[in-house]
């Protein structure tokens, strides 16, 4: 397992894909730290920047581009066929594929989400935030590494879930919410660390509930998904 | 020993039939697989590989079922047409690592074993990404032999190498082979096949159309007519006897020789030699000209 998650993140890091991983967060920081600079009230900027751009953008931007890059990379330029013929349980592989993407997405976005905390709220907002985003970030890689197996375009897919699923549909329609990670990771932060500035609009139990189907659910089709992998770089 | 077995296989793709009811079964030794591009080989590799699953029959490596059996790859090897290889990492680094996933005792030792057996040695520190074609080809064999398998699939294997290096190949799957390693490898190049294996599994349009040694398929070909080149010290009056001989259909004067066609291998070559004595000429030479692989694999895909 531990050879898989080596040649992943040397992988990982040695695609150009891994510098897209760097703007959004310190954009996130940036903008928090100018609002602060400035003294502007953090009830006029916190929504914006931590939810807006921190919750909405940088987290599931993030977990796409690293869930996807793990898996999908292997999968379309055929490399995985190498670690594929090789006497591993496919539970192995994906459980250390995931591992790479839940600690890099955790990293690149509890990190700067925790700055952008402190800078609003004080302390203790910040480590709900980075609580929360790494709950987030599990569930998010879990799906989106899924989605590397099921599909050829999973960063498209990726996208359209995080723009239009979550951004859109997720603001206008209401049931949409229960299947939308960004809304289990405000309502768990913010029941950390209440504020005004989280609008959680899904009750604690479902967003936990919820983060664990999306957590298992994704991490073991995948590993069938895997097990049915076929040549051509399609599951069947 | 290893063997591969295919029961009654067939692929299909939505109505499209790939392959139709193959059975057929690997021993140890090197067999090539051959076929005109979209018969299925591919899909037949890929069976007995573990990477597509048959719609109908059986796909086993010593009784094993190899779809969805990822325990296999401890007796199997594949080296994929396909030629992508993780680049950023050096060819030593490539084998260790994957005999590291094969759980091997000493992945160092069994890393430098498997790159010398493909004489790699000098350029294992090099990253793949920096290889020819025909390198990068040898690294994957090395990676795919790191744990000695019994049995070795090869796709395409000799694509991209040159000449020297191609003939080391060839003398490697040979060795594995008199070892009792089960290799079969698919090729496009006839001659490639006739150098390394007398054995083929000859695949047209998704059927088996023949097996085994390709020399005794086309004395099988009993319809098609078995083409000599002959000398001898007076070849117009052999070309007489010869016309009068039952399974003799035609005989051709050339200026370097005859050429006989026979319809009966076994009479024919049993007929020459008494006929050839009777009229007191001797022979001085006998090639029979239509059993190279090329030909029987031309008469195959006519049939």
């Amino acid at each position: 397992m531990s050879t898989v998650a080596y040649i992943t993140a040397r992988g990982l890091f040695g695609r150009r894909r891994v510098l897209l991983l760097l703007p959004l967060p310190v954009l996130l920081v940036g903008l928090a730290l100018i609002c602060r600079a400035y003294d502007v009230d953090p009830d006029q900027w916190g929504q914006a920047v931590v939810v807006g751009l921190g919750l909405a953008v940088v987290l599931p931007v993030t977990s796409l581009i690293v869930g996807t890059g793990v898996l999908g990379s292997e999968v379309d330029d055929g490399t995985i066929i190498h670690i594929l013929t090789k006497p591993l349980p496919r539970r192995d592989i994906i459980l250390a594929k995931l591992l790479v993407a839940v600690g890099v997405s955790a990293v690149v976005s509890c990190v700067p989400l925790y700055v952008a905390g402190v800078l609003a709220d004080g302390n203790r907002f910040g480590l709900a935030l980075a609580a929360a985003a790494a709950i987030g970030a599990v569930a998010y890689s879990a799906l989106f590494l899924l989605l590397s197996l099921l599909t050829r375009r999973p960063v498209l897919l990726g996208l359209v879930y995080i723009l239009v699923w979550e951004g859109l549909l997720g603001r206008f329609v209401s049931g949409t919410r229960v299947l939308s990670i960004e809304q289990y990771v405000i309502t768990i932060a913010d029941k950390i660390a209440p504020t005004d500035m989280l609008p959680g609009k899904v009750n604690l139990t479902v967003a936990i509930v919820m983060s664990v189907i999306f957590a298992l659910g994704g991490t073991v089709y995948a590993i069938n998904r895997l097990g049915s992998f076929s040549m051509a770089g399609e599951t069947s | 020993m290893s063997v591969v077995e295919l029961q009654n296989v067939s692929r299909w793709y939505g109505n499209v039939v790939a392959v139709n009811d193959i059975s057929m079964t690997l021993q140890p030794g090197v067999t090539g697989l051959l076929g005109p591009n979209g018969a299925g080989k591919t899909t037949v590799l890929h069976m007995m590989a573990g990477f597509l699953s048959p719609s109908r029959g059986a796909v086993t490596i010593d009784g094993k079922p190899t779809w969805r059996n990822p325990s296999i790859y401890r007796t199997l090897g594949l080296v994929a047409e396909r030629e992508a290889v993780h680049g950023f990492l050096t060819a030593r680094q490539f084998v260790i690592a994957c005999a590291k996933m094969q759980k091997l005792p000493d992945p160092e030792a069994a890393a430098a074993r498997a790159l010398a057996m493909v004489e790699m040695t000098d350029a294992q520190d090099r990253r793949i990404e920096t290889f020819s074609k025909g390198m990068r080809q040898r690294a994957r064999v090395a990676g795919a032999l790191v744990h000695e398998p019994q049995v070795l699939l090869l796709d395409e294997p000799f694509n991209g190498m040159d000449p020297r290096q191609r003939m080391h190949m060839m003398d490697l799957l040979h060795s594995l082979g008199d070892r009792g390693h089960t290799i079969l490898f698919s090729s496009h190049i006839l001659e490639e096949v006739e150098q390394l294996s007398g054995l083929v599994q000859v695949i047209v349009a998704g059927r088996l159309a023949a097996s085994g040694d390709y020399r005794r398929i086309r004395r099988l070909m009993t319809t098609r007519p078995h083409v000599f080149a002959l000398q001898s010290s007076d070849d117009r009056r052999l070309a007489v006897a010869l016309i009068g001989e039952k399974s003799v259909s035609g005989v051709e004067i050339e200026s370097g020789g005859l050429t006989v066609r026979a319809s009966d291998y076994g009479s024919f070559t049993r007929a020459l030699p008494r006929i050839a004595l009777g009229e007191g000429i001797r022979l001085r030479r006998l090639l029979p000209s239509d059993e190279s692989l090329e030909s029987v694999f031309s008469y195959l895909l006519e049939a």
